[in-house]
Formats: C-alpha cells, structure tokens, sequence
C-alpha cells in the first residue's frame, strides 16, 4: 500500500529492492492474463510454423524438441515480469489453454502440458523464493521446463519411443527451454522495461538490474 | 440538476463530496511529483471540466478519486484526499471512471454481461443486477440486445457502454479523463449526450478532464485549470470559477497550454502555392498516383472465396503538392482504402498503378516494392504512433531511414530541432508523451524523404498546439511539393491543407480552391 | 480454427446446454483412459463413436475435415516419427540405411496417429459447444477456482482478436517503416522478433488500462455475486454418462481383443 506523509517529500528510492510483497494485485492478474494471452497467440503462430520444420524432424524425430522451447516462453516470462508466486504456473497454463482454443491438435492434453511445463519453471523460481531474477535463474528455469515438457511428452506423444531417444529428446528440449524459453524471455523483460511499459509492475526496474 | 438524485436510474443515490487538502502524489520511481500541494474542494452534485497543460497530474488525480492508485507499492501521498469525509479506499463503489481508449472500457464479451460486472463486484443480487443493466443501457441510449457482442461496437458506443457499466454502480461521483478524445464526431455528440442524460438522472458529481472545451461547455457549471507541478513549481490550481469567466481570464494561458478554447483557432501557417483546380494534370502538379475501380478489403481473397470489397472507388489520383482527405462514417473503409492505396494491402479488385514519376524504375505496383523503394516514395503514418517505432531511442528512429537509404545522419539532427525533440534524443520512443510521440513517427516517416505522404486520423486525441504544429508542417510539405492524402473527421484540418475531399459514405464533393462546394457524379461509393 | 471462436455467439447446438465442467469431465475422462494405452482398438472404436457425437455440438465431419486439416496432417507426422523410433519388433517391413521400420513399429506409429485423432476430438467437440463466459463462471462457482484469476483470464481472452488484429497491423506498420525488406531468413526472423516485441508491449499496454477500468469498477475488492447462475442439469448427468461409456467401450474392447497395451509395466 503506499505510504501516507504530511510534509516534505520522501527521497525517491532508487531500483526497490524490498522484500517482494507476494499477493497479487489486480494489475498483476490481469498484466499477467494479458500476457499469457498474448504469448499464447505467439504460441499458436509457433505451432504454425512446426509444419515447417516437420521437414527436419522427418530425419530424426528428437530435432523436434530444439523448437520446443518456443512453448516454454509464457512460464518464464510471466513469472520475470509479476514476479510473485504462482506466476510461471499461471501464465503458463492460460497460454497453453489459449493456444488449444485457438485450434491445435493437442487437444485437453495441452491443459496437462501447461501445467507440467509451468510447474518446472514455478520450482525454479520458487527455490531462488522469488527474490532472485537475473539471467542464470532465468536460463535454469528455461531448462527445468524444457525437462517437464520433455518428460511429459516422452510419456504422452512419444511413449512408444525406445527409451534412448526418449532420452535425447529431452536433454534438447531442455536445452531449448534454456535458450529460447530462458535467454529470449529475459532479454524481452529488459527490452520491455526499457519502453516503461512495466511501470505499474515489480519489474520495473529490469532495464538495470545486474545481470548476474 | 436534481441533487437528491431522483429520477429512475437515481433512487436514493447521494452525490458525492470531494475534498483535497495540501494533496500531493509522488509515483514510484519517478523523480518528481505528479500532483504537488492541491487544495480543491467540490461540492455534492457540481459538474467540474479540469483544465491543463500535459504534465499537470490531471489523470493522476481522476485515478486516485477513483481508488486505483493505492495498488502502487512504492509511491508516496502528501496530505489528504476525502470523499464525503472517508478516505478515497474507503469509498468503493462510489466512483465510475471512463478512459480515453474506448477498447479498454469493455471488460466482457456480451452488452448486458459488461454492464452487470460493476455491480456484481459490489455484491448487488442478481435480481436486482437484471433490473438495473437495461435500466442502464437506456439511460445511456444503448438499444441492444442483452447478449450482443461487444466486439461489434463502435468507439462511441464502447463508451456509452462503460458509461451504463458505471451507472449500474449508482455511483456518486463520475470521473471521465478525456473520454472523447479517440472518437469520431457523430460517437463525441452520443457520449456528451448520455453523460448529461445520466447526470439529470442520478445527480451525480462530475469530474471531467477534456482538450475541447466547447464540447462540455453546456455541461459543466465550473471550470478548475490546475498548474504544472514539475520541480520548483507552486502546484495547485491557476483559475477556478464559471467556465465564462474563467475562459475570458485565461484565454491566452488555456490557448497555450494546448487546450482548444471556444472561438479561438491555433496559429497555423496556410498554404501558400496556388492550388491548380482540382483533377487537372496541369504543368505544376505531375501525377504520382492513380486507381481506377479499387475495391478495397482487409481480408485476402482466395480462389474460391472471393472478398466483398468493403469500399469501391471509380478513380482516386495523387498529384504532388496537392492534399485529399478521405471522410466518411465508421466502418466506411476509409483506413482500408488509405492502406491499400500505400501498398500495404493488396487491392480486392481495380487495379492501382504507381506512374514514372513515382516509381522512377521500382516497378509499377506499390504492393511489390521492397521496404527500401517504398519508404522514399509513400510514407505512411498510422494512428498509433507505437506502431511504428522499430528501435530504442529517438536519434535512432529518426537514422532509421536515412540508414536503410544509405544516406548520411545530417538529417537527423535537422529534424530532432524542426520538431523540437532535441532533449529527448536518447530518450526510449515509448516513454514519449501523446504529442511527443505523434511528433516522432512522423518525423521518422519524413526522414526518408517520401514523394507521397499518407496519414490515419493524424489529429485523433491532439491537443491545440500538437495539431497546429502537424497543420503547419503539412501544408510546408505540401507546398515543397511532396502529396498528402489524410484520413480524417477534422473538417478544420481538412479546410486548411485544401485539395479534394473523398467522401466514402455516398457523393463526392469537389472543391476549387476558395470556390464553392460543387457535388459532382457519385465517385466514391459505398457498398 | 481461428481466433473468432472467441467471439462467436452462443451456440444452439444440444451440449451447448451442458455445464461446461460435465463436458470437461467427460473429455478428460476418455483423454486420460486413451492415455493409458498404444493401441489402434481402443483409439479407433473412441474415434468413431466420438465422430458420432459431432452432431451434438453443432459439427459436421465434412467441415471438420476441411477446416481441421493440420490435426490430421499432425497426428500422420506423430505416427511417422513413432513408427521410425519405436523398438523394432516384429518383422523388418523396410530398410534404408540406419533407418527401418518394423510391423511393431509401423503398428505402434498408426495407434499414436488414431489415437491422437482420438485425444484432438473432445478438445475439438468441447470448444465449439461451451461459451468462455459460461466456462469462467462454472469454473468459479462450482469448481471454486479463485475468481479473481477466473474473470481475469476471461478478460484477458476477449483481447486475443484485438491483438491478433494488433499484430496484422503491427506488420503493415513495420513494412511501411521499411523493416524486413532484405530477402533471408535471418532478416525475416529478426524482423519477426521485432514484431512480437512489439505486440507484448502493446498487450502489456491494454492490459493495464483494462486492469485500471476493472479495479475502477471494484473488481478484485472481497466477495461478488454473480449475474449469471451456473447450475447442473439432467443433461449434464447425461454428457458424463456419454463420456464414461464411450471411455468403457473403447478400453473394454481393446482388453476383449487382446490388443490393450498398457503404458506403464
């Protein structure tokens, strides 16, 4: 809540670094809504473009896990910019549930693949207890979805793989979660408060935090 | 006014009663105050019109009556800000907002759904949320059906709807912040309409914050000009009174600050060059452009699914020098015809041909031209200026062209003066103010130099000194010879750049220069 | 599929009459029980009787077929990529190189792709039946889902057609700044990234006036009641029914022919 003083003003506080305040407000839940959403008709762009790169996954199947990542972005994402609990699973599951209304073939198994894929990168940002938001945990959140999607999708699409490609494939989709899901998402967050369009947000102060 | 709130919409809602004392509000992060020091008292059932120059917290104060500025972790609050004696948290339900983006006034996606959301957070039971939404939707003239999408609405009639939303609330006190600022004419008058409509109805407070003055000016008993609170400012408020007597006082202080006072029209420079009559190729207009029988359509069309063009013209020319406006209703296509006609959408039927001299070895059809060929020939700006920023600062958006054309960076540093946007050279495009923005993206779209000039609704939500300084710069281009063709419902706007107009809702009206209106044979049609 | 599914009005069609949670139950149901198994039986005796069910929510399978035509082609490429990956038993049917395929492993391939087909249906037969409304105000009431995140989301979902429009916009804008002229696939991604940066500040821009017009209507602030009542109905009993027999019969004749191959052990 902010905070009431009658008299001279306060010294305006530099990147705040308070104790992050865990409940949502209604700019969070509906930023992250937003978000979800939006990431969720790039998802539904993303899923255009697998009939692409079918032509590779032609040849070896586990390639297929490279592009995963693409479907990783709304957790990490969500979770940079609300940065409160819950925020990774959330942003995750809505997205998911918009891009199988918006017509893919997953059918209610992308409901089970959000929440899977959005509890890999929650559990991440839970063990840094939400404080921490710099590119390594981003990176290591990026990976632990990619291994979520990697394992729930050895055990729904491509269960009846041998248990080596099952393997491969989800060392790539974890190393795909890193790279696209991880680095794209926290480059965006600095892009995106560099434009202050995440002044009403924790995150406002993206743009200089460290990198490390 | 009926200040006890009688009336069918009213029954039993009290006005409310504002109060600020010593009120200062400092956002998180911000290094100065956006309000500082404002003492400002309304009483129940008085009708305010707040007045300023941008910059002087007049939405930040609107925000915080209605109660959503307390979200705000870090921002700081000086002294008191009271509605009816409570502080403003304590006062939910007492207040409707009504923003500038018609879009975000809609929060679901059936008319009677949207207007019951306001009153089922305030716990009212159901049978009584069904007696008040088309109580609300007539009130505010809104004669639809409980279950029609609200996709399918107007800006003007977005509004409306967040209006009856609000009314479902009896809300005490009503905030608009420049509600009619993103409308069309006809979509202004509807919405100034149903506010007075809902006022004689419920007797509320009204707090409202516009540019144009004479729009609200039958409405409103009271006129508050808060002053500029940036550092070392006194804050507060300049003028308080009557509108009459506050116009006549501050005339020259409103005119200024950009607000657009009644009976008086901005410094603008007029077109100097002889305007040639209109459609004649004669020696000093060279034809840039032309279409015949363009059919005009936002979707493509397929082999088996051929498109219903949403607007065919029989023949619409570009000459260089010369200005045409495009007008006509909503929905009449008239962005559409200005996209295609720009080479960004392929046309549904007709066909559009870019002459020599426009082309100049491109090829004949803008639709193929690479991004290079087209900038430096049709530069398009486009309603929201965010559209179309494409890097992460001022002095880079404005090289941006100049670069893709292989041109050297003086250029830029002309321009960022022409448009006095020097101090904002390393600034984020985005972090811009409305008019600073506005500014930008058509400075960026000049600095490649183009032969044909397009623009969306460049005046839409412009305060007097943003739009004088577009007006002038136009009719500078048009005179250098360069051809301008505007969308528009600016009749004032359209007045001074002259040329043709284009009319897509039935006749087209044929202009001289200084000659009478002459309709001519239908040429631009609806169907 | 597009994004005015959204958008659409209520459909008149007989599930469309059902609690949207009854028709997601049924769905997950049958999608959990086809998961427990590889096998072209229980995929295909699912997929027929699903296909019978279309006319229930207002689909034709020639329609289907025509607008749903990527599911098709994903489930095929799903089965391809099974049949090159899966153990190879059984006999050796083709052998290029590393790379061949065996009865067992063509077999395995055509299950995934029926069965994929099987688990794409009800997701298919649920979305054109329910409205979202109605889906956010079962999940709220019934489920007890926290309705500030239900209605959040609900609001957030009416901004998908503004932002798809947002991003064709988006495109035209950029093209007339001169963006992604150069011919190559790098150009074209860049451009690309550029463009989805610019539509996530413009979705973060809607959300937060959305948030300030939702909060100004005292949204979020303790208990609400709501307008429109979700309640359970005899039908709903009946689509739950509907779910669990199809789930039966699909599962009983696979173990009845000896086909049921279980996932796990």
């Amino acid at each position: 809540m902010s905070k009431s003083t009658a008299g001279n003003s306060a010294t305006p506080q530099a990147n705040s670094k308070a104790a992050a305040n865990s409940t949502w407000r209604v700019v969070d839940i509906v930023v992250a809504s937003v978000l979800a959403v939006a990431v969720g008709v790039i998802f539904w762009l993303w899923s255009a473009g697998y009939g692409l790169i079918s032509a590779f996954t032609v040849a070896f199947p586990p390639i297929g896990a490279l592009y995963g990542g693409g479907w990783l972005i709304a957790g990490v994402l969500g979770a940079l910019v609300i940065r409160k609990p819950g925020a990774a699973l959330y942003c995750e599951l809505v997205a998911a549930t918009v891009e199988g209304l918006l017509g893919t073939h997953f059918g209610f198994t992308v409901l089970l693949s959000g929440l899977v894929q959005g509890l890999g990168a929650e559990a991440v940002f839970a063990l840094f207890r939400y404080r921490k938001f710099t590119l390594p945990v981003a990176l290591l959140a990026g990976a632990m979805s990619g291994v979520a999607l990697g394992i729930n999708d050895s055990l729904v699409y491509n269960v009846a793989w041998a248990f080596e490609w099952k393997a491969v494939y989800v060392v790539l989709a974890a190393v795909s979660g890193a790279i696209i899901a991880g680095l794209l998402s926290w480059l965006a967050v600095r892009g995106l408060a560099k434009t202050g369009a995440l002044a009403n947000l924790p995150s406002r102060g993206a743009a200089t935090e460290p990198v490390l | 006014m009926a200040a006890d709130g009688r009336g069918a919409q009213g029954r039993g809602v009290a006005p409310a009663r504002i109060s600020a004392q010593g009120w200062g509000w400092q956002h998180s992060g911000r290094a100065a105050k956006a309000v500082h020091n404002l003492d400002l008292e309304i009483a129940p059932g008085e009708r305010v019109l707040l007045l300023g120059p941008s910059g002087a917290g007049k939405s930040t104060l609107l925000h915080a009556l209605a109660g959503v500025l307390g979200a705000d972790e870090d921002a700081d609050e000086f002294g008191s800000l009271l509605i009816d004696g409570e502080p403003v948290a304590g006062a939910r339900g007492r207040t409707g907002l009504m923003q500038q983006d018609p879009d975000a006034q809609v929060v679901l996606s059936r008319v009677g759904d949207d207007v019951a959301f306001g009153a089922e957070n305030l716990s009212v039971p159901r049978d009584e949320i069904w007696r008040r939404v088309p109580a609300a939707l007539d009130a505010v003239g809104l004669a639809l059906p409980l279950d029609h999408p609200t996709s399918a609405l107007s800006g003007g009639q977005k509004q409306r709807l967040g209006l009856a939303g609000m009314l479902a609330m009896r809300p005490g006190l009503l905030l608009l912040d420049e509600p009619t600022a993103n409308l069309d004419p006809a979509g202004v008058v509807d919405v100034r309409d149903a506010v007075r409509r809902s006022l004689e109805e419920t007797g509320a407070t009204l707090v409202v914050v516009e540019h144009r003055v004479s729009v609200w000016l039958d409405v409103v008993d009271r006129i508050v000009v808060l002053a500029p609170s940036g550092a070392g400012g006194p804050g507060g408020i300049l003028l308080d009174g009557p509108p009459a007597t506050v116009l006549a006082q501050g005339a020259r202080l409103l005119a200024d600050a950009g607000v657009w006072v009644p009976g008086h029209v901005p410094a603008v420079r007029q077109r100097t060059s002889r305007q040639s009559g209109a459609g004649q190729d004669d020696g000093g207009s060279r034809l840039l452009l032309e279409a015949a029988d363009l059919g005009v359509s936002r979707s493509k069309s397929r082999r088996r699914h051929p498109v219903m063009p949403v607007a065919v013209v029989p023949s619409v020319n570009l000459y260089a020098g010369q200005a045409l406006s495009v007008t006509g209703p909503n929905g009449a296509g008239k962005s559409t015809l200005a996209l295609t006609l720009a080479g960004l959408l392929p046309p549904a039927s007709g066909n559009l041909v870019a002459t020599d001299a426009l082309a100049r070895g491109a090829g004949h059809s803008p639709l193929k031209w690479r991004g290079r060929e087209l900038i430096s020939r049709i530069g398009t700006v486009f309603q929201e200026p965010e559209h179309q920023f494409v890097t992460g600062s001022v002095r880079q958006e404005l090289g941006f062209a100049p670069r893709l054309l292989g041109h050297g960076g003086e250029k830029v540093e002309e321009l960022l003066s022409r448009l006095g946007l020097e101090h904002l050279a390393d600034a984020n495009p985005f972090t811009l103010s409305g008019g600073e923005k506005r500014r930008l993206s058509v400075a960026t779209v000049l600095a490649a130099s183009p032969q044909i000039l397009i623009l969306d609704e460049p005046t839409f939500g412009q305060d007097a000194n943003t739009w004088a300084e577009l007006a002038s710069l136009l009719t500078e281009l048009l005179d250098a010879g360069t051809a301008v063709l505007s969308v528009t419902h600016d009749a004032l706007f359209t007045q001074l750049l002259g040329g043709e107009t284009l009319d897509l809702g039935g006749s087209v009206a044929v202009r001289d220069h200084g000659g009478p209106p002459q309709l001519a044979a239908t040429t631009g049609v609806r169907r | 599929m597009s994004v005015d599914v959204l958008a659409a009005p209520r459909s008149s069609a007989w599930l469309a009459g059902a609690n949207p949670l009854a028709k997601l139950g049924a769905g997950m149901v049958i999608t959990v029980l086809l998961l427990m198994s590889v096998d072209w039986v229980s995929a295909s005796v699912a997929l027929a009787l699903e296909v019978l069910l279309l006319p229930l929510a207002g689909l034709s399978a020639g329609a289907l077929l025509r607008r749903g035509w990527p599911i098709l082609l994903a489930a095929a490429v799903g089965g391809y990529g099974t049949a090159l990956l899966a153990p190879k038993t059984g006999e050796l049917l083709l052998a290029l190189g590393p790379v061949s395929f065996t009865t067992g492993s063509v077999a395995a391939g055509a299950a995934i792709a029926l069965r994929g087909l099987a688990i794409a249906l009800p997701g298919i037969i649920v979305l054109a039946s329910t409205d979202p409304t109605d889906l956010a105000d079962a999940l709220a009431q019934k489920l007890r889902l926290p309705h500030r995140f239900v209605l959040g989301a609900l609001a957030a979902m009416r901004l998908v057609g503004l932002l798809v429009a947002e991003w064709q916009t988006l495109g035209m804008a950029r093209r007339a700044r001169g963006v992604g002229g150069e011919p190559g696939l790098f150009s074209g991604a860049r451009a690309g990234a550029g463009q989805a940066m610019a539509l996530l500040v413009q979705a973060i821009r809607r959300a937060s006036r959305l948030a300030v017009t939702m909060e100004a209507k005292g949204f979020g602030a303790g208990p609400r009641t709501w307008a429109r009542e979700s309640s359970y109905t005899g039908r709903d009993l009946g689509v739950l029914a509907g779910g669990l027999v199809i789930a039966a019969v699909s599962v009983g004749a696979a173990v009845v022919l000896g086909s049921w191959n279980p996932v796990f052990g």
